[in-house]
């Protein structure tokens, strides 16, 4: 009996954050159309999102198309079909690995940073403080980080794609010896407009998750630097299993489209 | 009673899960008037204020402001009542991502859209006011001692010249010297505004310097309350007890003997 008290209690745990964590989106969605806008607030945002997370997701993107690039050939070659590699490269990277790397790398570096920030304003006091000064806190803290994630990370995942399709080109020409004119033709012979744009639409939906996991987690952090530490945690891990849930379903919607 | 009163708290009730922190609690103060509430700790002090100033929603009763109920309203009707309260938190709860001035002009700026020029004159006057000068300004909050803090703390919560100010425990973990400056600097302000205060303590000494009237917390409830003149002929047990800081008499700490 105590193994089915677990399981219910576990379930009923599950449907219970859900249920916060949508009502608290929805609520700040809602506070999101009526002004004041922070402008300011939203720029320093995109820039911590955006801007200050390019080296992590450049480097990691490079490498990737590297091996994607290496380890293809391993397999491909042999039974001749090397020449495959390019297309392999450039839609594996656009439609799955740009953005999924790309989310997974930001999730780590702004989840975290947005739920201790958070996290921290909650348990000093500091979003009563907002609060007292007739200022809305989801307003002002949490409308500006999901805006911000929602419109950064599309933009860092084009940079992530042209790196990583230039990864794998590198690895072709210098190591595997292909020649440099007929690896850019393949690259974009059977690339579609819809293998970036599903990329990017995933993007879209992975920055605004973790913006969302990152603000609900510290907002709703207690208990001092211990309840600090355990919402950054949080804020990182359901991230990125978000991440890869999201994955498959965005992917989904636009293969039964094909 | 003829006048009504500026706040008027009746059958106050909050309990968080099993346990009853306010349980009915009357309160009325008048205009202009400066009530200290004293009690010991975890006497839900902090939760009755809080209540009053919305930032807790209480389980049941009726807070009136001038008369108008505010238990029910939705957030517009809040963030506007919200612009009559000042609050000073106990750990003084500045922003710490902002420097002094723009932490004293915050309600100015984000809550009256004043213009930044012109909410910074506003809040180096304000400074001035709690003896800090105009380097001072310019630094973060981080970079200032406690006494320093609470100084700016109440800078802040006067700046937008509120109605009301609830000072929570204005002088915990400060010297005795800087808690008397903080007591005269609280008594000039006030008293310059005009403003009726709500401020909770344990520390006698601030309590019989600020107050006009005292009111002591005990079980959730009010339990005594008259002018600040007469605490020591109270009569009450309890309020002798706490007043003279005595370990024996009707209040009984929960502790484990030895």
């Amino acid at each position: 009996m105590g193994f089915l008290a677990a399981i219910g209690r576990a379930t009923l745990h599950l449907l219970t954050a859900c249920g916060s964590v949508s009502l608290f989106a929805a609520q700040a969605i809602a506070v999101s159309f009526r002004p004041p806008w922070h402008g300011r607030l939203i720029a320093r945002q995109m820039l911590e999102i955006g801007y200050y997370s390019l080296p992590v997701v450049g480097l990691t993107a490079l490498f990737t198309g590297m091996v994607l690039a290496l380890q293809s050939y391993t397999g491909f070659s042999r039974f001749a079909a090397a020449n495959a590699i390019p297309s392999v490269v450039v839609i594996s990277i656009t439609r799955e690995l740009g953005p999924v790397i790309a989310g997974l790398m930001v999730a780590g570096r702004i989840g975290a940073a947005m739920a201790a920030e958070i996290g921290t304003m909650r348990v000093t006091e500091q979003i009563d403080a907002l609060t007292t000064l007739a200022t809305n806190p989801l307003k002002y803290l949490v409308v500006p980080r999901l805006i911000a994630g929602l419109t950064m990370l599309p933009l860092l995942v084009v940079v992530a794609d042209v790196i990583g399709v230039f990864g794998g080109y590198i690895v072709s020409v210098h190591k595997l010896g292909f020649n440099p004119a007929s690896y850019l033709k393949r690259t974009f012979e059977y690339l579609k407009v819809m293998d970036v744009v599903s990329g990017l639409v995933k993007a879209g939906a992975f920055g605004f998750l973790i913006a969302l996991m990152g603000c609900y987690h510290g907002y709703r952090s207690k208990g001092g630097a211990q309840g600090v530490g355990a919402a950054t945690t949080q804020a990182v891990v359901a991230a990125s299993i978000l991440i890869l849930l999201a994955n498959y379903f965005v992917t989904e919607i636009f293969f039964s489209r094909q | 009673m003829t006048a009504t009163p500026k706040i008027e708290v009746r059958g106050l009730k909050k309990r968080f899960g099993a346990k009853v922190v306010l349980d009915g609690v009357d309160l009325d103060v008048a205009a202009g008037e400066s009530l200290v509430v004293i009690g010991g700790s975890g006497t839900g002090k902090s939760v009755m204020i809080k209540c009053i100033i919305g930032l807790i929603r209480p389980d049941a009763g009726s807070i009136r402001i001038d008369g108008e109920e505010v238990t029910g309203l939705d957030a517009r009707g809040r963030e506007r009542i919200m612009a009559r309260f000042g609050m000073l938190f106990q750990g003084s709860a500045l922003f710490d991502s902002l420097p002094v001035w723009e932490n004293v002009a915050f309600g100015l700026i984000q809550g009256r859209g004043m213009k930044r020029a012109q909410a910074k004159e506003v809040a180096l006057r304000k400074l001035a006011a709690v003896g800090l000068g105009e380097p001072v300004a310019a630094l973060f909050p981080a970079e200032l001692s406690g006494g320093m803090q609470k100084r700016v703390a109440l800078a802040r919560a006067i700046a937008t010249e509120p109605e009301i100010i609830l000072f929570d425990e204005p002088t915990t973990g400060l010297d005795p010297i800087m808690s008397d400056v903080i007591d005269d600097l609280i008594i000039n302000c006030v008293k310059d505004l005009g403003a009726t205060t709500i401020s909770i303590t344990h520390d006698m000494h601030s309590a019989r310097k600020i107050a006009t009237r005292i009111a002591m917390i005990y079980g959730g409830r009010i339990i005594w309350d008259g002018p600040a003149a007469t605490v020591d002929r109270s009569g009450n047990p309890f309020v002798d007890q706490f007043i003279n800081g005595r370990a024996d008499g009707p209040i009984v700490m929960e502790v484990r003997p030895l």
